[in-house]
């Protein structure tokens, strides 16, 4: 309703006054000052030169550059495609459940969700790193395996080789598939939850009027199923993709020095290099690119 | 006459099987990275990476880290204080928002929806420039004040949805039995928006507590939070002691979880997605 | 071609421990119009559901066209439904839901054009291909429903409860239309619903259902007039019941003795000994009142209550202080509504062959 009195237009400004101020002064000025920063230039010794300039921006284009945004792009879009391929039918069997059991599965969905996101990219860490779990079985147990048979067996070449193969360490700790299992496992119930909601709400009477209809199972999925739950797949995708795409804590922790991403990027610019405007002018971007995302998605949705 | 939707037929049970290994699948995929650090909190060995007995070493061992209490305490301190703040304005805006029309309604709609959205690691370098613009001394303010920035919206986001189902006819019965704007408020409204208040507050609170990338650039020396503690410790290398600082944090935040859960249900017997 | 259209062999449906259809056999000539009639969870939804393949039976035969149907996905069977709720699908036009089916057939697109026309010519929806289901108004979608089922000439149409979702007027209309677009497509409809006037109104032959099995089975004065058990005539119309025992028999009538020596009479229809329990139903309208003993089977008894409901009076008469029973009267003038008040004596009678006698 609108204010119908000059009481109730006082209510309403004391009641958004306080975050209104907080978000502009802590939120919206900050992120102008980012925007205009990103036009100035580093100072000789890390200041800022208030200036105008597109240089930083012209730096994208560095050969250097494009190539760890390719990789960003590369490593989020791998995210979001194994999520969506893994969290969709995963959604489905939830929604799929009589109802006391869905509302278990989904609360074991969330609980991992809510708990310490640097943790949980540090327990990846111990199962990835050279000593980690799958390390101490590749080189313990299954090494151990092939060497005994190796010695059972001194004919078959095969498992002497095997052996010689398991004897050293797998490189899984520092790879870009190391960042894709640690950003998949942090953002899988981005994805599996809006789809769950979508595939709740269908009306399933569709599924069997398509059915009905002379469709099989592949077409009432393809025609009716996989349009009318879109939207969630839609939005669990910019869900994961954006996270992904600005990721810092994962590939610091799981990727190596061949994998950086943006997120690494903008935090050297800030920390060490003390290139402030260059790296306001990398934030812009990503989040531009986030809001372009989140468009398409509303324009998608009020569909 | 509703049933279970189910595949139906024998041709569909192959197809059901599958959507029920996977899914089995992906619930082991989410819990055994949380299983093995928990194992690993307890294994007597410091440097092998095998298994060699159960010890409770290392969580004596946190107990008596200072650094770690330290981090503890500002840790409560960062989450306590964005917390309060956080609910108190979150809620407020979230009455002003779901009650009036005003011009520029829309705008600020899309200003209380952008921390939510935008990158943590965006959010991080914009205070970061802006509280060494402004010559801030780095600190628990800083981190507080950059935490209430983000908790906000989620506050926000959840109230409205608790005031969304709300009836309005509930407070006008309130009114005509004579109850005026104040005692309706604090005597109808309050109490029924109550669990969306504590499910927003537990929301800004684990996410306060569990918040590194922008506690990171916000912090000064001396205000380091149990994350960025860890976070250092991961960075010196991996030892037992963070397994069981890992494992300890974990569990408090599932409680947590499990308790918002909780008063949830009580509120509405249905589990609501944020 | 069978002389069936569908047939059910002692089908049985299992939901785990709940048993939704027992033992039921049916068989549906070509070209009726048969209606399952029971209240909500009767197990009507489910026998359709059985034909329509959605449910395998737990055991029994499912036959159409004579055809042993076993585990054929609704997808290959002959039949087409027009869902409770419609299920029209959202996301696509009125045009694309018609089509549907017949696109999954592969059928070619002239054809499918060509039909689809005919058919929204058909149940009068010329003009709206191009709306989606959520711009119609509830009429307007039963109605695509129906073009998006009958489209494809099913040997069967099963109808759930089409009409439920519609206010009063508008269903009474849709009957009508519903009836004389069965006639013209000659294609055998299954009807599903609860409304006994429905199913009176528009059926050939009716299945009376209750707790998963079937009571009875005839054409809707068969059923009206003489229910077989005491549900069916409790469910279908409105009837008095007079609990006693059997008095005497002798040709080919019952006299039933009501409480204290009160004699009603009955046509035996069923066996009946001297000393058995038994009901005795009359319809209200088959009563008669009269203020003197025109009849000497005649009972004795005073109006107790009189409510003027438009076409027609009802009484409540007490009969030998005794019970009650409820009796209707049509208002064929003016003058002749509440010509009886409260508190007359009166006396009560019907002609023997209009009251039934079942099992008590």
């Amino acid at each position: 309703m609108k204010p119908r009195s000059r009481r109730d237009t006082w209510r309403l400004l004391v009641l958004i006054a306080p975050s209104l101020f907080w978000l502009l002064i802590f939120f919206l000025v900050p992120l102008v000052m980012v925007l205009v920063i990103s036009f100035g230039q580093r100072g000789t010794y890390g200041g800022i030169v208030w200036d105008f300039t597109l240089s930083n921006y012209a730096r994208f284009f560095d050969p250097l550059y494009l190539r760890i945004f390719g990789r960003t792009a590369g490593i989020a879009l791998a995210t979001t495609v194994i999520c969506l391929v893994g969290g969709y039918p995963m959604a489905y069997f939830i929604a799929t459940r009589p109802p006391r059991w869905r509302n278990t599965l989904l609360l074991l969905l969330m609980i991992p969700f809510w708990t310490n996101f640097l943790i949980r990219t540090y327990a990846w860490l111990l199962i990835l790193r050279d000593q980690g779990l799958v390390n101490m079985v590749w080189t313990g147990a299954v090494h151990n395996l092939f060497l005994h048979l190796a010695t059972a067996y001194p004919a078959a070449t095969l498992f002497s080789s095997l052996a010689g193969l398991t004897s050293v360490p797998l490189e899984l700790f520092g790879t870009n598939g190391a960042i894709i299992v640690g950003l998949v496992y942090a953002w899988l119930p981005d994805m599996v939850l809006p789809c769950y909601a979508a595939i709740e709400r269908l009306d399933f009477s569709l599924v069997e009027a398509a059915q009905d209809l002379y469709a099989n199972r592949v077409k009432s999925f393809l025609r009716v199923v996989l349009p009318l739950t879109m939207p969630g797949l839609v939005a669990g995708s910019v869900l994961v993709f954006i996270p992904a795409l600005g990721a810092y804590v994962t590939p610091d922790l799981l990727g190596g020095a061949k994998s950086i991403m943006i997120g690494n990027v903008i935090y050297s610019q800030f920390m060490s290099a003390r290139d402030y405007p260059f790296g306001s002018a990398i934030s812009f971007v990503l989040m531009a690119i986030m809001l372009i995302a989140t468009l398409i998605y509303f324009r998608l949705g009020s569909d | 006459m509703k049933r279970e939707r189910q595949l139906k037929g024998r041709r569909g049970r192959w197809l059901r099987h599958i959507l029920t290994a996977h899914g089995l699948v992906s619930y082991i995929f989410l819990y055994f990275p949380i299983v093995v650090l928990v194992v690993f909190s307890f294994n007597a060995s410091r440097y092998a990476s095998a298994w060699r007995g159960f010890t409770l070493e290392w969580y004596v061992s946190l107990l008596q880290d200072a650094a770690i209490g330290a981090a503890l305490k500002n840790s409560l301190i960062v989450a306590g204080g964005s917390t309060v703040i956080s609910t108190v304005f979150g809620t407020m805006v979230a009455l002003a928002m779901e009650r009036y029309d005003f011009s520029g309604k829309l705008a600020f709609d899309s200003l209380l929806y952008l921390p939510i959205i935008i990158p943590d690691i965006v959010m991080a370098v914009m205070l970061l420039i802006f509280f060494v613009l402004a010559h801030a001394q780095l600190g628990l303010v800083t981190i507080i004040i950059s935490h209430v920035a983000f908790n906000i919206s989620f506050v926000a986001v959840v109230v409205r949805a608790r005031l969304a189902y709300f009836d309005l006819s509930l407070e006008e019965a309130a009114q005509d039995l004579y109850a005026n704007e104040w005692q309706t408020f604090a005597r109808v409204t309050l109490p029924l928006i109550m669990p969306g208040i504590l499910g927003g507050a537990l929301l800004a609170f684990t996410l306060s507590i569990d918040d590194f990338v922008i506690t990171f650039f916000t912090s000064g020396p001396g205000s380091s939070t149990l994350p960025l503690r860890i976070y250092s410790m991961v960075k010196l290398g991996v030892t037992p002691e963070i397994n069981a600082l890992s494992s300890f944090m974990l569990i408090v935040s599932m409680l947590l979880v499990l308790l918002s859960f909780v008063l949830r249900k009580g509120g509405e017997g249905e589990i609501e997605i944020v | 071609m069978s002389e069936h259209a569908v047939e059910l062999v002692r089908v049985d449906k299992h939901f785990g421990t709940v048993v939704a259809v027992d033992t039921v056999s049916l068989s549906i000539r070509n070209g009726e119009f048969y209606s399952l009639l029971g209240p909500s969870g009767c197990g009507k939804t489910t026998t359709l559901r059985l034909i329509a393949g959605f449910e395998m039976p737990t055991a029994g035969q499912v036959y159409i066209d004579g055809e042993l149907q076993g585990e054929t996905p609704p997808y290959r069977r002959p039949v087409n439904t027009v869902f409770q709720n419609y299920a029209l699908f959202p996301h696509m036009s009125v045009f694309q839901n018609v089509a549907f089916g017949l696109e999954m057939r592969h059928v070619s697109k002239e054809v499918i054009q060509h039909s689809v026309f005919e058919v929204l010519e058909m149940v009068q929806l010329p003009g709206m291909e191009r709306r989606r289901p959520g711009q119609l108004s509830g009429g307007q979608q039963q109605r695509v429903a129906l073009a998006r089922a009958l489209v494809n000439h099913p040997k069967v149409l099963l109808l759930d409860e089409p009409l439920g979702a519609l206010d009063l007027k508008l269903r009474k209309a849709m009957q009508l239309e519903l009836k004389a677009l069965q006639e013209r497509v000659g294609i055998t409809f299954i009807y599903v619903t609860h409304d006994q006037e429905e199913a009176l109104t528009m059926s050939d032959r009716i299945a009376v259902m209750n707790k998963g099995q079937v009571l009875q089975i005839g054409t809707p004065e068969e059923i009206y007039e003489r229910p077989a058990s005491r549900f069916v005539a409790d469910f279908i119309g409105e009837t008095n019941f007079l609990e006693g025992k059997v008095a005497a028999v002798r040709n080919g009538e019952v006299a039933v003795e009501i409480g204290d020596a009160l004699l009603v009479y009955a046509p035996l229809e069923r066996d009946a000994v001297v000393g058995d329990t038994v009901v005795i139903a009359v319809r209200p309208e088959k009563i008669s009142l009269s203020t003197t003993p025109e009849d000497p089977r005649a009972l004795p008894g005073v109006v107790r209550e009189v409510v003027y409901v438009g076409t027609d009076t009802r009484y409540l008469a007490e009969l030998a202080g005794q019970v009650t029973v409820m009796v209707r009267e049509q208002n064929l003038a003016e003058e002749t509504a509440r010509r009886l008040s409260a508190g007359t004596a009166v006396y009560v009678c019907w002609q023997p062959q209009s009251a039934r006698l079942l099992r008590g």
